[in-house]
């Protein structure tokens, strides 16, 4: 049954643009079962656009995407919703509605008799640090709450991917390391997640794609890509290593 | 948990019978209760049974409807735009329809007419806002245009607009009107139930209303997942633009089909969701049949009071709803 060769998620020669303006240029890359990448650039580099094109929300300017070996334009909506799942920071919460019931969105594909549901949904809401908030009413959360109860919904979704755009932007120094931390050691999920933080993105990630927004792009393992020499130039500021007490040196931004 | 939506389900179809049997005992004639049984099955007094069986009863059917299908496309609306302040008529629909049947009306056209004209103006308006909001309505995710969380907001401006264009030429309507013309025009304007003495006319109303119930109870809980977000949602597995799209049409033709039997009844699609909101919460699979209870109940009620009250003149029904509605709205805000 399994495909060994064949990947996960593959961009053959996508390009992205912003109304004129290119942000990413015939874009390769394989992305294999059980695969951590971070998406990272600056501000305006398409972090956004590209997860949004990856999870068929957006058609790409040029080029495709594949899933599974086969184009995402020939999935259906309900097949894509097996496969993927995406995390955005755009949250309606018009009328009120409960946390678990928000969660319980993530089971609409399995339909109306979801017997596992509520408990999935309890789990993943305990994972992120929300057992306390279950039956609050989501438009009472804080930005950083409402995204740990996004994040517990994509989780609930279970799917095999997994999208995050900036998962932690929201959260106070622990729980971003909570985060990634049960994001990392979630068994069985490929993830693909846009952080800003490069320690962060140095703890969480087996693979770095690194986009300048103006076309160029360099994907690699997080050893080869998350280095001081290519985040300054990635960047433009001067990034340097400090060596930490334990563990591997941090990055800082120089003088 | 289980048992509470469904008894609130019950008792609001019981008050919506009881509201209809109300309309039948009520008015000129007073019908004891206990007659009313032999009335239905015809074995009572000619006269009392032809004024209970040709007049009162397809009013209150009537009435009914309207009010059902109103509070119906409100629910619906303000789910689908994400907006609480959405009503039947921000589509421009209504407008529609009442533009048509005010030309009709101005052109001498007796009720009929006015409810074909009415019918035609609301189908026009509807093809206009799909015209004009084609790019929210058959964007398909994976073309060209991304899928958005502002398509709402693309719907909820073109209906707007057609809303506004259509308020201006029924002013300009009102303003050509000749003096004769113009009580019954504002009247209609207001809500006016005195024209839907058509059985088959209700009944086709009641269809609708049954047709609608049965798509929205299938879309519903699609709907619950639109309510947060567009993107969300179709991660999720919805096929956002076929469900907006229904539910765009579904409202558009209960609101055309309300304004053809009443005229332009205001209020009762904005008020009668955010009632039963406040009781059984915004799980669109109860809310939906909830509010076309209420908004059914809530303009039969209305509508008795209306031609009763001050017989033998009558209050536009549009007025009474809101005098009723509003109240019970701000004595369940401050008690919830």
């Amino acid at each position: 049954m399994r495909e060994n060769s064949s990947a996960r998620l593959e961009c053959r020669n996508v390009h992205l643009r912003a109304g004129e303006r290119e942000l990413v240029r015939a874009l390769s890359l394989c992305v294999q079962d059980g695969e951590r990448w971070v998406v990272l650039g600056p501000n305006g580099a398409g972090k956004s656009t590209l997860l949004a094109v990856l999870a068929g929300v957006r058609a790409a300017y040029r080029g495709e995407v594949h899933l599974e070996g086969r184009r995402l334009h020939d999935w259906t909506v309900e097949q894509m919703a097996e496969q993927r799942a995406l995390v955005t920071d755009r949250w309606h919460d018009p009328f009120s509605a409960s946390v678990l019931d928000t969660v319980l969105t993530a089971r609409f594909r399995l339909g109306g008799a979801d017997a596992q549901g509520e408990h999935v949904a309890r789990e993943w809401l305990a994972e992120f640090d929300c057992t306390a908030l279950v039956d609050h009413d989501v438009a009472t959360l804080s930005r950083g709450e409402r995204q740990r109860v996004a994040l517990a919904t994509a989780l609930a979704q279970d799917t095999p991917l997994v999208l995050l755009d900036e998962p932690i932007a929201h959260q106070d120094p622990r729980h971003q390391a909570l985060v990634l931390d049960r994001l990392a050691r979630t068994p069985g999920r490929t993830l693909i997640a846009s952080l800003h933080d490069m320690n962060a993105a140095a703890r969480f990630a087996s693979h770095a794609l690194l986009l300048t927004g103006r076309g160029d792009w360099s994907a690699g393992t997080a050893h080869e890509m998350l280095t001081a020499p290519r985040l300054s130039t990635l960047f433009e500021a001067d990034v340097i290593t400090v060596p930490a007490p334990n563990g591997a040196p941090l990055f800082s931004i120089g003088s | 948990m289980t048992t509470r939506p469904s008894s609130t389900l019950l008792l609001l179809a019981l008050a919506g019978a009881a509201s209809v049997a109300l309309a039948l005992l009520i008015g000129s004639v007073r019908v004891p209760p206990r007659d009313l049984w032999e009335i239905l099955v015809g074995t009572a007094d000619a006269p009392l049974v032809s004024i209970v069986l040709d007049l009162r009863l397809p009013r209150a059917l009537s009435a009914f409807a309207t009010g059902a299908l109103l509070a119906l496309s409100g629910a619906i609306l303000q789910a689908l735009l994400r907006n609480p302040l959405a009503d039947p008529y921000v589509l421009g629909v209504s407008g529609g329809a009442a533009v048509a049947a005010l030309i009709a009306l101005a052109l001498g056209a007796g009720a009929l007419g006015m409810q074909l004209a009415s019918m035609a103006g609301a189908l026009a308006t509807t093809a206009t806002l799909f015209v004009f909001a084609r790019r929210a309505l058959f964007a398909r995710a994976t073309s060209a245009v991304a899928l958005s969380d502002d398509g709402t907001t693309h719907v909820l401006l073109t209906g707007v607009m057609i809303a506004a264009f259509c308020a201006a030429a029924l002013s300009l309507l009102l303003a050509l009107a000749p003096d004769g013309r113009l009580r019954t025009m504002v009247f209609w304007l207001l809500g006016d139930l005195g024209g839907a003495t058509s059985l088959p006319g209700a009944a086709f109303a009641l269809a609708l209303l049954a047709g609608s119930l049965v798509i929205a109870a299938r879309l519903a809980r699609p709907l619950n997942l639109l309510l947060r977000g567009d993107v969300q949602a179709f991660t999720q597995g919805v096929d956002v633009e076929w469900t907006r799209r229904t539910l765009v049409i579904v409202a558009a033709l209960g609101t055309g089909a309300a304004v053809t039997l009443a005229g332009a009844i205001g209020f009762v699609g904005f008020i009668a969701p955010h009632l039963v909101r406040r009781v059984v919460g915004n799980d669109q699979r109860v809310l939906l049949p909830a509010a076309a209870l209420a908004g059914g109940a809530l303009v039969v009620v209305a509508d008795t009071a209306a031609r009763t009250v001050a017989a033998p003149l009558q209050i536009p029904v549009g007025v009474l709803t809101a005098m009723i509605g509003v109240p019970l709205f701000l004595w369940l805000l401050r008690t919830r």
